[in-house]
């Protein structure tokens, strides 16, 4: 057993991750990052339109800032989301926007005066102000007042990516490529590090440090089609609840994109849509503002697929062999445009469908997008059931999202949660973290423990087919678990993914090549997916509401009185097929935002007892301290700021809202 | 209307494996709708050879990860349609990399050791206060480096560059094209006495022989040639007016 020590150890080289590396080496500590793959290959690069942050300098971003984007985001979560977060990341959002300014990414920049823009199916006239010039552009997205996404191009993520994976190599970190964490090393109570195995070598190394750190990102591969990358197996979220004792926060919570392209499901950006593109059904017909004439193709993502499966439903999809789809339509934005600033878009189309998005229809489905579900953390990202680990980006459950996450706010997160974690990790080493020691015969334990079950798989020639298995659970899901649920169809998903996981115990290999061993590998993993597929179909199972992307067809409204509340998955036992469901009460006392309508979707909802009581309280504070400005009357109603690094505390400069000389 | 048979003549070998020779191994499969390689590639490892390495990540042309030689041509596999191709298809790593095996080979090393020798990254010295307003940038810069940004480190242009199978230490088109990069972006304070001093050698912009393999094969169609030249122009002036001159 070979033993390698490090202060603390990062897994997942994604943005979030090397956000997070960057911080606490900058507070002065050693750190490891661990990468399945050259960190610049990582999945955040694939967010294509845009990173959201309250900056304001467009005219449709004027008079944008926290508390906007602030209600924004809990009315995408369907008021699922932790409030305290969602202030913690609003206000961080536009530092972590103008520090990648800084560091080199080339945000999209505000050209004064007048230029053509497509809203709502009509050419528009703007006349940016001058004072703006130059300063961060922004487009506009689902769920959102303001026009807020800040943008590179539709290569967001990969700029984002790139700088601060550059700015991880000035800065020395190191990262280690090609390796996979297969089981944290932990005494119930308290994280020790990870049992690595090499994908090159296929050596297994015990990396023991104070702080551990899982983001790995989505689950998005439990499903059939996903817009997400081939290693988003949710392998991180996996390996933390094997521990026993860490929850996974709201697994159900899965979003699912609605322009994905047919068939390959490679995701073409909001940022068609934000940017005027419109959804046609097979006779050509704009269906979006029959049901949602407020927000039109700009509602939330839950709300748009589950319209567009609604109105498939109907018979006006396009039947091909390839399975039924929609129209994506960005004709109208013209040819510069889309080579300018959709051109991931444009090559895409062009790669995958052999068309050309200037002139022709890009024929687009929902599909699995995003993990709202993740490893449940308090607001500083750490473990709140095992201390020294943490999580953060869409690996984890702090839980920004909540049933809905809106466009644009996940790369957002990666880079607002890195910084916040990396600060709350250096904490961690400089208190109580760096005061323990390691039980060596505890390393060594988890170490056997893994190469035992390698062994296993090894040993078993004539096993069950890793590929068959991941290909039935990525079928269950896809057919059972998605925009539509209902209780007897997740009940007979239940019973089918517990039978996979049965089989799951006799994984066997056909061949045992020495070094990587890509049969393996799917062997060892998707052991591990069936029980964050089970979670999920758990979780949703016991949810009897509608809420954000969870949908019970059973169950169609979102029952406040039953159902605010988050849902907690242990698995308890080794043996166990089922995950332990708890629960955390969401306080609506304490809310800033009391539950209410969206400004879209649904309007039906059972609203909870303290619903009317804590809104009439907030209106009185409203009215009792109007002469306040906005930041006293938010301290007012829902102190968050303790809960950020002091360095993070400060106010964000805005053209409305200047700083003056001296400050 | 049943599929075209594909046949997939494979370069393989195994260095963790003492036993393994490098070989062609040779996969058919029935060509399907749509057929990518990286749809081709899972087909083999799902039903005829399950130890086939290769390395997809995005699958979808953004990440880099799954450059090989197709044909003898570097190129994206994921986007590689096999109707575009004959029945007989050749598929093997990319040259100049670390072999990992089969079709994996390790770009992520070299792309590590490139931008720690070639810096890239915004040189700047004045700490920013992220509670304000952002510096301005004017929009059509900000254009203009993306355009350059937009490089996704898959090492094809390395892969298709004859100076590269001459020296080892050549920093390739992806290299140049950083400099390029940051050289026009003014948060970077570097002048062109740094660049020269980072890329002004026969392992640097020198060593081109202007073959442009490099922006034949570039799956971003990034202007490489051009970059090329007139970094080397520039690289060209530096070394005349001597090291004091900071353009």
């Amino acid at each position: 057993m070979r033993v390698v020590w490090t202060e603390v150890l990062v897994i997942g080289g994604g943005l979030a991750g090397l956000r997070t590396a960057l911080g606490v080496a900058r507070r002065g500590h050693a750190v490891t990052v661990l990468s399945l793959i050259p960190p610049k290959r990582s999945h955040s690069a694939a967010a294509q339109g845009g990173m959201q942050a309250s900056l304001g300098n467009t005219l449709r971003g004027a008079g944008d800032n926290e508390d906007v984007h602030f209600e924004d985001t809990v009315r995408g979560s369907d008021w699922g989301a932790d409030q305290q977060v969602v202030r913690m990341f609003v206000h961080t959002a536009p530092k972590a926007v103008r520090e990648l300014a800084a560091w080199g990414v080339p945000w999209n920049r505000v050209r004064a005066g007048a230029h053509e823009v497509v809203i709502n199916g009509a050419r528009v006239t703007l006349e940016e102000p001058v004072a703006a010039q130059g300063l961060i552009a922004a487009r506009d997205f689902g769920g959102t007042k303001k026009w807020r996404t800040a943008f590179v191009s539709d290569g967001t993520g990969h700029s984002m990516l790139y700088t601060v994976g550059d700015r991880a190599i000035a800065e020395g970190i190191e990262v280690q490529e090609r390796v996979e964490a297969l089981a944290l090393i932990h005494d119930g109570s308290r994280c020790h590090g990870a049992i690595v195995r090499d994908l090159v070598t296929g050596e297994l190394v015990a990396h023991v440090a104070v702080a551990t750190c899982i983001a790995t990102g989505g689950y998005g591969r439990l499903y059939q089609v996903t817009t997400n990358a081939v290693n988003s197996q949710g392998i991180g979220a996996a390996v933390a609840l094997d521990t026993g004792v860490v929850a996974l926060g709201n697994m159900e919570a899965v979003q699912f994109h609605p322009t994905a392209i047919v068939p390959a499901g490679i995701l073409v950006t909001e940022g068609c849509r934000g940017d005027g593109g419109l959804l046609r059904d097979a006779d050509g017909h704009r269906f979006m503002p029959d049901y949602e004439p407020e927000k039109k193709e700009l509602a939330s993502r839950d709300v748009v697929s589950r319209r567009m499966e609604e109105h498939m439903r109907c018979g006006k999809s396009v039947k091909t062999r390839h399975g039924d789809h929609l129209w994506l339509d960005i004709t109208l934005l013209g040819p510069e445009h889309i080579r300018k600033r959709l051109r991931e878009v444009y090559e895409i189309c062009q790669s995958f469908l052999g068309i050309d998005p200037t002139k022709e229809w890009i024929p687009v489905r929902p599909a699995q997008h995003y993990s709202m579900g993740g490893i449940r953390t308090d607001p500083t990202g750490h473990s709140p059931h095992l201390r020294g680990l943490f999580a953060c980006g869409e690996a984890a459950c702090w839980d920004l999202h909540g049933f809905n996450r809106l466009g644009g706010n996940s790369v957002a997160e990666t880079v607002v949660a890195g910084t916040i974690v990396g600060e709350s990790i250096a904490d961690w080493c400089e208190g109580e973290g760096g005061a323990g020691s390691v039980p060596m015969g505890l390393v060594r334990e988890h170490w056997a423990q893994v190469k035992g079950e390698l062994e296993g798989i090894l040993g078993r020639s004539g096993g069950e087919n890793a590929t068959q298995l991941m290909e039935q659970m990525q079928r269950v899901m896809a057919d059972h678990v998605c925009v539509f649920r209902s209780g007897p169809v997740l009940q007979l998903a239940l019973d089918e993914l517990q039978g996979l996981l049965k089989r799951s115990a006799q994984l066997g290999v056909r061949g045992t090549s020495p070094g990587a061993n890509p049969e393996l590998v799917d062997a060892y993993r998707v052991r591990r997916m069936l029980r964050l597929a089970i979670c999920v179909v758990a979780g949703a199972l016991a949810r009897t509401e509608s809420r954000g992307a969870h949908f019970r067809e059973d169950f169609p409204r979102r029952d406040d009185r039953a159902w605010l509340r988050r849902t907690l998955a242990f698995w308890r036992g080794p043996d166990d097929t089922l995950p332990t469901l708890d629960y955390e009460t969401l306080d609506v006392t304490r809310m800033e935002l009391p539950p209410g309508w969206r400004g879209y979707g649904g309007k039906d909802h059972i609203e909870h007892p303290d619903t009317a009581r804590r809104a009439a309280e907030v209106a009185a504070i409203r009215d009792g301290y109007s002469a306040a400005d906005r930041h006293e009357i938010q301290e007012w109603l829902m102190p968050y700021r303790h809960l950020l690094p002091p360095r993070l505390r400060g106010r964000n400069e805005r053209l409305d809202e200047p700083f003056g000389i001296t400050s | 209307m049943p599929g075209r048979r594909l046949r997939l003549h494979v370069l393989r070998h195994n260095p963790q494996d003492p036993a393994s020779v490098p070989r062609v191994e040779t996969f058919e499969l029935t060509e399907s709708d749509g057929m990518t390689l990286f749809v081709a590639l899972n087909e083999i490892r799902a039903t005829l050879d399950p130890s086939l390495q290769f390395d997809f990540v995005c699958r979808a042309g953004i990440c880099g990860s799954c450059g090989m030689l197709v044909d003898g041509r570097p190129r994206l596999a994921c986007r590689t349609l096999t109707r575009d191709l004959g029945p007989d298809i050749t598929l093997a790593p990319l040259p100049v990399f670390e072999l990992i095996g089969d079709l994996s080979v390790n770009t992520g090393k070299w792309m590590r050791a490139m931008a720690e020798r070639l810096e890239t990254w915004v040189h700047a010295v004045d700490p920013v206060d992220c509670d304000r307003i952002e510096q301005r940038m004017d929009p059509d810069r900000a254009e203009q480096i993306y355009e350059l940004d937009r490089c996704i480190e898959c090492g094809c242009c390395v892969a298709g560059c004859g100076t590269a199978r001459m020296r080892p230490d050549f920093v390739g088109a992806v290299g140049v094209n950083k400099i390029a990069r940051f050289r026009l972006d003014p948060r970077d304070q570097r002048t062109d006495t740094d660049h020269y001093l980072l890329i002004g050698t026969d392992d640097g912009v020198f060593g081109c022989m202007t073959l442009l393999g490099c922006e034949d094969v570039c799956p971003k169609g990034l202007p490489l040639a051009t970059q090329l030249a007139f970094i080397r122009r520039r690289m060209a002036v530096t070394a005349l007016r001597g090291p004091a001159s900071t353009s």
